[in-house]
């Protein structure tokens, strides 16, 4: 009888996260009908965000969450595959590779907002004096403290799948003379490939989602950018600096573009599951 | 037979290119960790004069005092207290809430991994993982703060026990399913029933797996802002009242940001934010590693 009980009660935890899951949803398709039912889909590709006259869109925000994200990425690649390949081949188990892990991981336990604040003190004043722009903020900048916060990311889950290749087949390259950089671009990418492929894209999802440091470095302006020094806003940033003031149809906007957000990223994060199950299968 | 040998296959060429490879690995792993350092370093040396004592012990000042202080270049009175009591005061309701839960989910995920039921949890699991820290708040918004009318400090705790709860289910599923299998059958052969072998024998002995999970979690959504500013919002004296609005170290941290004045404040704060996240992250990964050797 005891034992019938705690499993149900086990039972009905598991139910939690089905609700819990089932509440976001809810909540957010719900609260956001007043935006889609006041401009239809049109929503998600109007370019307008005028508070005067209640006329809302996505477009402008989604192009800058992209436009920060997938430079972010670029910019994360070079240095996360070099931490990966530092710590899953050339010094896997050694001691100095646990050393460079932890410090990397380290970067991921930085709270957003400190990595908004160091961009904003250190990373700007570099860029202005560089030329990028008058001010400083905008895409570029974003990105680059965006590829920061996802290198962790990125790194520590493809070294775990360059460390998984089968020694033999790197033994056999070697025994036929390849040097180390052969083994690793005919053997260890090729067969890590999907799993690294995954991480990236999994890293991408935490890049779209980042919202304190990219609403302080962005530049908060409601347009499409057009380059990369340009400002912009992006979709979690519109949400954390106007949520305080809205109401009506603008909060109901905001929680759209949550819900396209949301939409968004578990769609990015399936496709990386999906693939990280193929792989281990 | 003459071959013409093309520079780009001799064996020295590819030896030297391999090596000069590998040093651009490393280099670039380097570069990879300078910004921590530069981090830390840029707090401590813009955040040293500022904390003290009156940092732990004062609640944070008006715009118009630290406006004073500024005029009279001195340094600016008054601390976190209110930011500091405000977090923990929610990271402990986001505990209370997020680790039976997770620990209970995690179980069951464990004891029941093959049933459709699970694999569907799972995926639920990971699919509460991918949420970004803002939306989170804004669907805590929409059935915390909309029913109760008003921001509290209890919505921030829902919302980061929303975040932290996949990460405690990981971490609870993963170190119960290590444990040899025999540990349980032993227990059940002891007469032990089921509850008693898993609330005595399965939970103690995969402790040290929770615990470090549980650690790497609260020092995960310790330094969010994003959710907090839709759901606790802040406030400016120290407030233990789980219904009210309350402040956190990052809601302060963004005021100060946000107010020229207060500025100067933004860095004493952000180094005490730092230092505890990334000690209770270090802290975390130690015992992991200490338990794991024996």
């Amino acid at each position: 009888m005891k034992d019938k009980i705690f499993k149900a009660i086990l039972f009905i935890a598991a139910c939690l996260i089905i609700l819990l899951t089932a509440g976001v949803i809810y909540g957010l398709v719900s609260k956001s009908l007043g935006a889609f039912s006041e401009f239809g889909l049109g929503f998600i590709t109007s370019t307008e965000w005028d508070s005067r006259n209640d006329v809302y869109g996505a477009l402008p925000f989604i192009a800058g969450t992209m436009m920060t994200s997938i430079l972010a990425l670029l910019f994360c690649i070079p240095f996360s595959l070099s931490v990966a390949l530092f710590n899953g081949e050339y010094f896997r188990n050694k001691k100095v590779s646990t050393i460079v892990s932890s410090i990397v991981d380290l970067l991921a336990g930085i709270p957003s907002i400190v990595y908004g604040l160091w961009g904003f003190y250190t990373l700007r004043p570099i860029l202005i004096d560089m030329g990028v722009s008058d001010q400083g903020f905008g895409i570029l900048l974003s990105s680059i403290v965006l590829a920061i916060m996802i290198i962790p990311y990125a790194s520590s889950l493809s070294a775990e799948f360059i460390a998984m290749v089968p020694n033999d087949l790197k033994e056999g390259a070697y025994s036929l003379g390849a040097t180390n950089l052969e083994v690793i671009t005919s053997i260890n990418l090729p067969v890590a490939g999907s799993g690294i492929f995954a991480s990236y894209v999994l890293a991408f999802g935490r890049a779209l989602g980042e919202t304190m440091a990219v609403t302080m470095l962005i530049g908060n302006t409601n347009n499409i950018p057009t380059s990369i020094s340009d400002t912009g806003n992006s979709m979690a940033s519109i949400i954390a600096n106007q949520f305080g003031e809205a109401s009506g149809v603008k909060l109901s906007s905001l929680m759209a573009i949550g819900l396209l957000l949301f939409l968004i990223t578990a769609c990015i994060n399936f496709v990386a599951k999906y693939i990280m199950k193929m792989v281990n299968k | 037979m003459k071959k013409k040998k093309r520079l780009t296959s001799t064996a020295k060429y590819r030896l030297t290119k391999s090596k000069i490879f590998f040093f651009a690995v490393c280099t670039l792993s380097a570069i990879t960790m300078v910004p921590l350092f530069l981090i830390l370093w840029e707090l401590v040396k813009k955040g040293y004069k500022q904390f003290n004592l009156n940092l732990f012990t004062e609640v944070a000042p008006t715009s118009m005092e630290a406006m004073l202080a500024r005029i009279s270049d001195s340094p600016i009175p008054g601390g976190i207290l209110n930011g500091i009591t405000g977090t923990l005061l929610i990271l402990a309701i986001a505990i209370i809430i997020a680790i039976p839960v997770g620990i209970m989910v995690g179980v069951y995920l464990a004891e029941n991994p093959k049933k459709r039921m699970a694999g569907f949890v799972r995926s639920l699991s990971d699919l509460l993982q991918g949420i970004p820290s803002i939306v989170i708040g804004v669907v805590v918004y929409i059935w915390i703060v909309i029913p109760m009318s008003g921001y509290s400090a209890l919505a921030g705790s829902i919302a980061l026990a929303i975040m932290m709860l996949p990460m405690i289910i990981r971490s609870t599923e993963e170190s119960i399913k290590m444990l040899p299998t025999s540990l349980k059958e032993a227990g059940l052969a002891l007469g032990g029933s089921y509850t008693t072998v898993v609330l005595r024998v399965l939970l103690p002995s995969a402790f040290s797996g929770l615990f470090t999970g549980s650690l790497l979690a609260i020092s995960r959504v310790m330094g969010e802002t994003a959710p907090l500013l839709v759901t606790a919002l802040g406030a400016s004296t120290v407030n233990w009242d789980a219904t009210n609005p309350t402040s956190a170290i990052s809601l302060l941290i963004w005021e100060f940001y946000n107010d020229p004045n207060l500025a100067n404040l933004v860095w004493s704060s952000s180094l005490l934010l730092l230092l505890f996240v990334l000690g209770i992250n270090l802290f975390a990964k130690s015992i992991a590693k200490k338990w794991k050797i024996q």
